[in-house]
């Protein structure tokens, strides 16, 4: 049964002209690690916006066909209903922070105290999801004192901490060093394992070859391509259109024109295949 | 212009050392990238070239200047330096007049202004955009006002902190370009990055550092070798690195081309 259910959904912000996204199709099962990759400009960040609600609720403009989570529809739902079933973390982490809470702690919380969740199981929740995301020592600084990747942590706390069925991300490792980069992907991977549903959107691809389930390849606000990461990633219509693609896909390819790559094989996404694929070729 | 750090301490008010004994010498017209873990002590590094920190001991000298006789502003005729967040650093209304700041500031004639606005704006492919207002661009774009801003003052010295994140494909490869066309103007680039592809594609040098000391100075291919060393700040080899080291190749390789070289002779040499 799918969770998340867009059927035909075209948007258009206040006064522009052509629509971010068009004529979008796509259903998620409850669980699955959906991956949306694109050039800028593509239509991602719109498509996070719709899948939270934010379209049509905080930004007007133009919206048409249906946006369907767990089984309610965005456009007959209010946005504090709809926040119980997705949460969306931005790719600035600084247009998430409140701004109206002095510490980390509070602004964590800060959700909850929305929705009255009583105070203990509050202390909790926050305690709990502040440990899953390596941040209980940042509980009394200042959301502004942090550096970009320590606000991005943050950010997708203060998301986890509501439990939302669906989880939708915009680059949310963006600001962070590899080791940081690890450590939330293995974050967002444990949620995904409890069942959480996670809409990922991320530059970052040798870590969606490493996760996701399927692949969505956004450009010029349509779907370009969907399937596996391997069929996804591996198409030749990605680096022609302005996508990123792995070194390891790239160099492959290369080989492959010059006979250094076995021809029946698929192109590489990850190091393992690559090292599969060369070291066979060389037998 | 050369660059001369000598045994550069630094410690924040806070009493957080950050630098603790750096020395190392940039040649004019080097391209250096800097790398490591968040905290190791890039960025403190990177803004005593330009004056925004002053050394708690040691000294920098920015060709005959040492850093602590000389203004902010004197420094940025010498150094220029482009912010991780373009939104730090833009203010004007149009591009055209972003870009024409810097100079204006250094008290270059009208001509010389405008050659090095159009010429900046050419290089970072915003020639069709110069009426445009910064905020009414993708970010994306605005990233790249930010270069021209820098670009335009026609610093020896240029300085870029993080330029790849958050960017896709084709702008990354602008960016290098961008790095391309300063090299062979005899510019010194120096960037600090957690893109190790993009470095390890762009840069000759690399220095790693770890806890506010030194951890690695040479060219980029012995730096990357050190797999082991790099690790312990957190940093991981090029995809292409760690291809070739798994599956044996007899040198390090960094780019496509290295890859490609050392595997048709390492096959050639199994038959």
């Amino acid at each position: 049964m799918a969770i998340v259910n867009l059927q035909d959904v075209t948007y258009k912000y206040p006064l522009t002209e052509e629509p971010a996204i068009r004529n979008i199709h796509l259903q998620v099962e409850e669980g699955e690690f959906v991956a949306i990759v694109g050039p800028n400009g593509a239509g991602k960040s719109t498509l996070c916006y719709t899948l939270s609600g934010f379209i049509p609720h905080f930004f007007k403009g133009e919206l048409n066909g249906t946006v369907e989570i767990a089984g309610v529809e965005t456009q007959k739902s209010s946005l504090d209903e709809w926040v119980l079933n997705v949460g969306l973390a931005f790719q600035n982490p600084f247009n998430q922070i409140s701004g109206s809470k002095f510490t980390v702690y509070e602004e964590i919380a800060f959700g909850l105290e929305n929705i009255g969740v009583p105070r203990g199981e509050m202390k909790a929740r926050v305690e709990a999801a502040m440990a899953m995301t390596a941040i209980s020592d940042l509980a009394d600084r200042s959301p502004y004192s942090l550096s970009g990747g320590q606000q991005q942590r943050v950010a997708l706390t203060s998301i986890l901490v509501m439990e939302p069925k669906v989880l939708v991300l915009d680059e949310p490792t963006s600001q962070m060093d590899p080791i940081g980069t690890r450590e939330v992907f293995q974050v967002i991977k444990e949620m995904s394992a409890r069942g959480m549903t996670v809409i990922l959107v991320e530059h970052k691809i040798e870590w969606i070859a490493e996760f996701a389930d399927r692949v969505i390849a956004l450009h010029n606000g349509e779907i370009l391509l969907e399937g596996t990461p391997g069929e996804v990633l591996t198409s030749p219509l990605l680096p022609e259109r302005g996508f990123g693609i792995s070194r390891y896909t790239s160099v492959a390819r290369t080989a492959s024109g010059q006979g250094l790559w076995p021809g029946d094989r698929r192109l590489p996404i990850t190091l393992q295949e690559a090292v599969d694929g060369f070291a066979r070729d060389r037998k | 212009m050369r660059i001369v750090v000598n045994e550069l301490h630094h410690t924040y008010p806070a009493g957080v050392e950050a630098l603790r004994g750096i020395s190392l010498v940039i040649e004019a017209g080097e391209q250096v990238a800097m790398v490591g873990q968040n905290g190791a002590g890039k960025t403190t590094l990177v803004k005593h070239f330009n004056g925004l920190l002053q050394p708690t001991q040691g000294s920098v000298h920015i060709g005959d200047w040492d850093t602590r006789e000389h203004a902010v502003s004197q420094l940025a005729a010498r150094v220029g330096y482009v912010f991780q967040n373009p939104d730090e650093q833009l203010f004007t209304k149009n591009v055209h007049d972003e870009v024409a700041f810097g100079p204006r500031n250094l008290g270059y004639s009208p001509e010389r202004i405008e050659r090095l606005v159009e010429d900046a704006l050419a290089l970072t492919e915003l020639t069709d955009k110069k009426e445009t207002n910064p905020y009414d661009l993708s970010s994306t774009w605005r990233k790249m006002v930010a270069l021209a801003s820098i670009i335009s003052m026609d610093t020896p010295v240029v300085i870029f902190d993080e330029p790849t994140t958050g960017q896709d494909a084709a702008n990354i490869a602008r960016i290098a370009n961008v790095v391309r066309v300063l090299r062979e103007r005899g510019k010194t680039v120096i960037t600090i990055t957690h893109d190790i592809d993009f470095c390890a594609e762009n840069f000759e040098r690399i220095i790693a550092l770890a806890q506010g000391r030194v951890l690695l100075d040479g060219p980029a291919n012995d730096v990357l070798a050190e797999d082991e060393l790099l690790a312990t700040t957190y940093v991981d080899p090029p995809q292409l690195t760690r291809l070739g080291k798994r599956l044996g190749l007899p040198v390090t390789v960094r780019d496509e081309e290295q890859f490609l070289a050392a595997y048709r002779e390492f096959i050639g040499t199994e038959k």
